[in-house]
């Protein structure tokens, strides 16, 4: 198994390897960078592109490590019993598998995504140690051993919000994405809006990259938004001659709300933006 | 096998783990990648370095391993100068080079290079003279002289001719001082606190179980939903000697205020007196007593200052020392009453800390607030955090 990229997702060449890495030594790749520059797309197009099953786990600050184990429905079984259900004698039967139980009893490999690992709880990733490692828990209720049928393909993402353990970022690979120049750019939004005209992205993206560029931005537009905008401006089939407008009502981009997120950045920039434009003329 | 690799990045203090290292040998031996050298550095990148942040130390010391180079002492640390000359020549259009001729020719000026890099042996910026950034010279960066040899700029597009390593892409990510509003919050989160309180209307399952099983009928018990309880109180410097800090502080302020849900702030200028205000802009029409504030904000709040407390001592030590107008108390009995109604109280300062000890002012500040001052950079702010969460 070989991941090569796809044809919606485009991978620089160290991603690929470090994916390739991962897949062929069965060993989690850890995945970080920016907000909004494909990090859990990255597994859904793995899984797609490979074939397999993908399994999602998303993680949330309330989240344990158990609850990707299995989780025992005490509820269930307590108003099972006072019904007098005969299905309370098994116990088997009020244990609730969790996204790595099925991963590793699954008959052929899957993709499993563990989501912002980080908003966990700072115990999470040390609680998942063994299981990530050795691909194999216990389970206290029935007194028996899951062990990974076939180990998965462990992809885990992180925004950096904690620390993750040494113990725990000794057993990935890691992976950092970096934020794409111009010309990886112009292959992503070909990959997703192939109809665009050649001329209109290089003045969108002309747009886009001076936005990034803008010191002193509370939060910079990201590949995510470019493509949310590039989707608007087509929607709305705004002229190129827009972009570059000299007029001063227009002289803010179009749809810019797609791109800045922010009414103190929006204010910063239609600042700037006059500072410059008519500084020019 | 590459033993000598993996202690040249343990001699460059990367994090490297045995285990870490076996793992890249596995991968080598199931032939994850082919022969080339640049394939190797994105594996063994992968394998061994966990942290975007250590990128850069991985860089030079794989540059270092791979080619042998010397390092110069001086500019920007570890450059090695092979790359200095390579990235110089990327850089230069015909028209340019064209120019050198003019100056005395390509190998002149790298031969005068060559000289100035051994003469200097500190980091320059600005001046006319010296290999640096932002300067007139012909050697250096960002500078303004046509025929200059632009050195660690990297703007060029010929990627495949600068090896991946030397472009040092993660440079910026290596910077701790380097703060965004983002990685300011991260470092605020440190100081969450959640408790229970308000309306109960979460399923306590712990709880009804246990007290199901003790009463024999099903009882079912509801608990608050687990909140941020943290209070902080914000005092800022403004004006004067703060004007040079303005963008930290609006970064600083703007994460504080999305991640603590209780945050009160208030101004105050040079040092804390009987009067702080809310809006800079009507600060004598509009202002709060500090004895208000002292009364109003209970002594769990935790209090963060924020200035570069670079002023004159008397403006501390002295009655009426203040620059806004007649003070009766001295602002070091206004700290004073802070410091000991507040248990958890530090200071921010974004000057660096290493000319504190320089200013009178800055050491009287910090006796004060007992030593509980920090600078703005992202570990200060981690050091402050864990000062009040304790």
């Amino acid at each position: 198994m070989r991941f090569e990229g796809s044809s919606e997702y485009v991978a620089t060449p160290d991603l690929m390897l470090a994916v390739n890495a991962a897949i062929t030594l069965k060993r989690p790749l850890l995945v970080k960078g920016e907000p909004g520059t494909g990090k859990t797309m990255l597994a859904v197009e793995v899984a797609k592109s490979l074939g397999v099953p993908l399994l999602e786990w998303h993680v949330k600050s309330t989240t344990k490590a158990q609850q990707g184990l299995y989780e025992y429905d005490a509820v269930s079984r307590l108003r099972d019993s006072q019904l007098g259900d005969p299905r309370v004698q098994d116990i088997r039967n009020y244990i609730v598998q969790g996204t790595l139980w099925q991963a590793f009893s699954a008959d052929h490999p899957v993709v499993l995504l563990i989501d912002e690992v980080d908003k966990a709880d700072i115990e999470f990733p040390n609680d998942l140690l063994r299981e990530i490692d050795r691909m194999e828990f216990y389970v206290y209720e029935t007194r028996e051993l899951v062990r990974a049928k076939h180990r998965p393909i462990v992809f885990i993402t992180s925004n950096n919000e904690k620390e993750l353990p040494d113990a725990f970022l000794r057993r990935c690979f890691f992976h950092y994405i970096r934020f794409p120049d111009k010309e990886t750019m112009e292959r992503i939004v070909e990959v997703h809006y192939p109809t665009l005209k050649k001329t209109l992205l290089r003045e969108a993206l002309d747009v886009f990259f001076e936005i990034r560029d803008v010191p002193g931005m509370k939060k910079k537009p990201s590949t995510s938004e470019l493509l949310d905008w590039l989707k608007l401006l087509l929607a709305e089939d705004i002229p190129q001659e827009a972009l570059r407008s000299k007029d001063r009502k227009t002289i803010i981009p179009p749809l810019h709300g797609a791109l800045l997120k922010n009414e103190q950045d929006v204010h910063l920039f239609e600042r700037l933006v006059f500072m410059s434009r008519s500084g020019k003329q | 096998m590459l033993i000598d690799f993996f202690l040249k990045l343990k001699s460059h203090k990367l994090p490297v783990s045995v285990k870490e290292y076996l793992t890249l040998l596995e991968a080598l031996k199931q032939g994850v990648i082919g022969q080339s050298i640049d394939d190797f550095y994105y594996l063994s990148r992968a394998a061994l370095v966990k942290d975007e942040a250590n990128f850069d130390k991985f860089d030079r010391a794989f540059a270092e391993f791979w080619d042998g180079v010397e390092t110069i002492p001086g500019i920007d640390a570890q450059i090695p100068l092979e790359w200095l000359l390579k990235q110089a020549e990327l850089s230069l259009t015909e028209e340019e080079k064209a120019k050198i001729e003019a100056l005395g020719g390509w190998d002149k000026l790298m031969e005068t290079l060559r000289q100035r890099l051994e003469k200097q042996k500190a980091r320059h910026q600005g001046g006319n003279k010296w290999i640096g950034t932002a300067g007139t010279s012909p050697f250096g960066a960002h500078g303004y002289n046509p025929e200059g040899v632009r050195i660690g700029q990297n703007k060029s597009r010929h990627r495949s001719a600068v090896k991946v390593w030397d472009q040092r892409e993660y440079r910026n990510l290596d910077d701790s001082v380097e703060l965004g509003t983002r990685n300011i919050k991260v470092a605020l989160r440190r100081l969450r606190r959640f408790a229970r309180q308000g309306a109960p209307d979460e399923f306590d399952l712990d709880t009804t179980i246990s007290s199901t099983a003790r009463k024999a009928y099903l009882d079912i018990h509801m608990r608050p939903e687990r909140r941020n309880t943290v209070k902080v109180l914000l005092l800022l410097d403004i004006g004067g000697t703060m004007d040079d800090h303005i963008s930290l502080c609006e970064e600083l302020f703007s994460a504080a205020k999305t991640e603590f849900k209780h945050l009160e702030h208030f101004y105050f200028h040079n040092c804390l007196y009987d009067y702080v205000w809310k809006d800079n802009r009507r600060r004598h029409t509009e202002r709060t007593r500090t004895w208000d504030l002292l009364h109003k904000y209970g002594h769990d709040y935790k209090v963060i200052f924020v200035g570069d407390a670079t002023m004159s001592p008397y403006e501390i030590l002295q009655p009426g020392g203040s620059v806004e107008y007649s003070n009766d108390e001295p602002g070091a009995v206004w700290i004073k009453r802070f410091t000991d109604i507040y248990s958890k109280c530090v200071w921010l300062n974004p000057e660096p800390e290493d000319i504190w000890g320089y200013r009178q002012s800055v050491n009287i500040m910090r006796e004060l607030m007992g030593g509980r001052m920090y600078p703005t950079t992202l570990s200060g702010l981690e050091r402050a955090m864990r000062a009040l969460a304790r």
